[in-house]
């Protein structure tokens, strides 16, 4: 009886919301030799959207719209607003760092052994100062993009185990694991 | 062209698509603003007959549309048509204390 095979994937994206649902359907395909129940697919379908969500939304903090942009001018950068040629210079260089975001990717990767399913998604963007308070249900960084700061709990509450690693500069890798 | 939502009176019923997720609310929230901002809409109702994914960015859109129709008199927001997941995720969520289930 063939219960213990090892089965891995490995493969990286670029950190565009486009390819949320690809990270779905890869993990979905990826686990659908194990024979899971639907309920099982959504759950871990879920855990997988919300890690890499994250991944995109606050690993590389890619501007959603010029609201939040201005937001971001306004708050971080104290620019006096008569000083009309550093807003123009700056908000070009967030709008070319934001066109340059195709260049950062989230990395998945997935591996089953036997029964058991573990789904890893990282990035290399700008880590996670507090990781404690950011996994606080409801806690969310960005209020402005309207996130409802529900992921790590959708994630936890779809997944058996889940571990968050995070250094600030040095990106986030989240592991999952959910035993079919 | 379809439209995506239709309108009767001031309340929009906004048919939600397949796969609710962060990369599809930026256009369920685009175009409702649009209707809330010009006036044309006070009430939305969230139509989920089509909607068989939705993750926490659904959470999100939904609920920042109530907040901002909250300062207008007459408002409301309600979700119908949930396929049994979805609702389960909107009852944990809390979002039946803020939102009418039709």
């Amino acid at each position: 009886m063939k219960n213990n095979i090892i089965n891995h994937i490995s493969l990286s994206f670029d950190a565009i919301s486009e390819n949320e649902a690809f990270a779905r359907m890869t993990v979905a395909f990826f686990m659908a030799q194990l024979n899971p129940t639907i309920d099982q697919v959504e759950d871990v379908k879920t855990a997988v959207s919300e890690a890499v969500t994250n991944a995109i939304i606050h690993g590389y903090e890619v501007f959603e719209d010029e609201d939040a942009i201005q937001h971001e001018l306004c708050t971080h950068e104290c620019i006096d607003k008569s000083q009309n040629h550093e807003i123009h210079e700056t908000e070009t260089n967030m709008k070319n760092s934001i066109n340059n975001s195709t260049k950062k990717q989230v990395h998945m990767k997935c591996k089953y052994h036997g029964r058991e399913l573990y789904v890893e998604i990282s990035d290399d963007g700008v880590g996670i100062k507090d990781v404690a308070k950011a996994m606080e249900p409801l806690y969310t960084s960005k209020p402005q993009l309207e996130r409802s700061g529900m992921g790590f709990s959708f994630m936890e509450a779809f997944m058996d185990e889940l571990t968050v690693t995070s250094e600030p500069g040095h990106g986030t890798t989240v592991k999952m694991k959910k035993v079919l | 062209m379809s439209l995506n939502y239709c309108m009767k009176d001031d309340e929009v019923i906004y048919f939600m698509p397949e796969e609710v997720d962060h990369h599809s609310v930026k256009n369920i929230a685009a175009e409702l603003d649009g209707l809330i901002d010009s006036g044309i809409a006070r009430k939305i109702v969230f139509d989920m007959t089509n909607t068989s994914f939705m993750d926490s960015s659904g959470i999100g859109v939904i609920i920042g549309r109530a907040k901002k129709l909250k300062y207008f008199n007459d408002s409301s927001v309600a979700v119908r048509n949930t396929s049994d997941r979805v609702n389960m995720i909107l009852k944990c969520a809390g979002i039946y204390r803020i939102v009418t289930k039709q």
